[in-house]
């Protein structure tokens, strides 16, 4: 069983090996001649002004927080979904109760703002 | 060459993976890697020439007539633009992280060609008939966030790290619609091999799940849209305000590492679309001779539909506004996945047919 899973090791190890292969090739192949100005970070002509890990906006952070989560949500619905038909309505109702539960978190995310983005 | 990678890099994976003689082991990994190349090779050319696709059919929608000075109607333009990348400096700028600019491209092209190895191509031709398919699919469609953010991190630019808060904020919250769409799947084909899926769309036309599960099926492919950052939802990139996004500090060859994890991401959407929703390799005509047998042309057919309707988005719509996309990701996909897994398991547990019973 196990080793139904051993050719998606070796597909991420060659596909990990490519992209290391293809970057050496450009590296290899490509000139190498820096200067200060080309390795300077890119502000459309003009000397960058202020260092580039600035501060930004916090909802990019609510938005993070938001995502775990949901994405632990989708965790728990991935079982429960392959089982739904050996489970009978005992299992059905319990899932039920709990997406009410995750819905009413929703409108509570959404009427405090939390999803605006103006 | 092989033997080294045996003995030294596997052999205590597939040891404790496999238990079996070293010789049995070794030709079971020679014919996984034989398979492995004869999936990633088409798919890797499959990038090469859906780029030409993109600028012929973006021409031809634009009536102008695309790459066609590089061969036979343009058709060598790919290998063109390939060697012209390899043979141009890739530029590490001073201020950036070196190792982690370095590892970016690569750690996004990696998850976008290895997510292939579960795809089944027909009844039996599948790399991995793995039966955690599709969790697999979620988890490394999910990695492809690392490579963004670390690229704009590791930039040091401005742009870069604008372009990669975008891109992120934005892959993440749609991935909570795709996720959702895919739980709906889940409720319907009760499996997670992406084999048993397409088997449980078996029956005809109207068997297939895009019926039962059309608001899943819509949600889906458009996060999908968003998920690979294309257009119309491109803001991290957006070349009009913030030059190429995160990504403005590649060149050569490690832009195009990027650039073929953004088309193998299509790719892989289309194909997943395809087989989740439209019957993988299932005929159309199912019942009819000669149309009706299920093959690997089908599958094929409806992923090149799912990649023109990619590029045809492109050509057609302009640009969401930043807010906008936040609002149709949270607001609208979100509210439409949830309800409608509570319609398809009810769906599921009353039986409904035809689907169902």
């Amino acid at each position: 069983m196990l080793a139904n899973y051993l050719p998606i090791l070796i597909f991420l190890f060659v596909s990990l090996g490519l992209g290391c292969m293809l970057f050496v090739i450009g590296y290899f192949l490509g000139p190498n001649r820096p200067d200060s100005e080309k390795e300077s970070p890119y502000e459309c002509g003009f000397a960058a002004f202020e260092d580039a890990r600035m501060q930004f906006d916090v909802r990019y952070y609510l938005v993070a927080i938001l995502f775990i989560i949901f994405d632990l949500e989708i965790a728990f619905l991935f079982p429960w979904a392959v089982a739904l038909e050996s489970i009978g309505m005992a299992g059905f109702w319990a899932m039920m109760i709990f997406l009410g539960v995750l819905v009413v978190g929703f409108i509570y995310e959404w009427r405090r703002g939390a999803l605006e983005w103006e | 060459m092989f033997e080294f990678i045996r003995n030294n890099l596997l052999s205590p994976f597939v040891g404790s993976l496999f238990p079996a003689s070293i010789e049995v082991q070794a030709l079971y990994t020679l014919d996984a890697l034989i398979k492995i190349i004869v999936i990633l090779i088409p798919v890797l050319l499959g990038v090469a020439y859906l780029t030409y696709a993109e600028r012929k059919i973006i021409g031809y929608i634009q009536v102008r007539i695309g790459p066609n000075r590089v061969g036979p109607l343009g058709l060598l333009q790919p290998i063109a633009d390939a060697l012209k990348l390899t043979f141009k400096e890739i530029i590490i700028p001073s201020g950036a992280n070196k190792k982690l600019f370095i590892i970016a491209p690569i750690l996004s092209l990696a998850p976008s060609l290895a997510a292939w190895a579960v795809i089944p191509f027909n009844d039996v031709a599948v790399l991995a008939d793995i039966n955690a398919g599709l969790l697999y699919i979620l988890a490394l469609t999910s990695l492809a966030v690392y490579g963004i953010i670390i690229a704009g991190w590791a930039s040091n630019s401005k742009y870069a790290f604008i372009g990669s808060m975008r891109a992120v904020a934005q892959i993440i919250a749609y991935e909570i619609a795709m996720g959702f769409a895919l739980v709906g799947v889940l409720i319907a084909a009760g499996s997670l091999n992406l084999g048993d899926i397409v088997r449980a769309q078996d029956g005809s036309l109207l068997h297939w799940f895009w019926l039962p599960l059309w608001p899943l099926f819509i949600v889906f492919f458009l996060a999908g849209v968003a998920e690979t950052n294309r257009a119309p939802f491109d803001v991290s990139e957006g070349e009009s305000e913030i030059v190429a996004g995160f990504h403005v500090e590649y060149g050569g060859m490690a832009f195009s590492i990027f650039f073929m994890a953004e088309y193998a991401n299509m790719m892989l959407i289309s194909i997943l679309t395809a087989i989740m929703f439209c019957g993988g390799w299932l005929s159309p005509f199912q019942g009819v001779p000669f149309l009706g047998e299920p093959s690997i042309i089908w599958l094929l057919m409806k992923t090149s539909f799912f990649l023109f309707l990619f590029l045809w988005f492109r050509a057609t719509f302009p640009r969401y506004r930043y807010d906008q996309i936040m609002r149709l990701g949270w607001k609208v996909f979100i509210p439409i996945t949830i309800v409608w897994l509570v319609v398809v398991s009810v769906l599921v547990v009353a039986q409904i047919p035809p689907w169902f019973d």
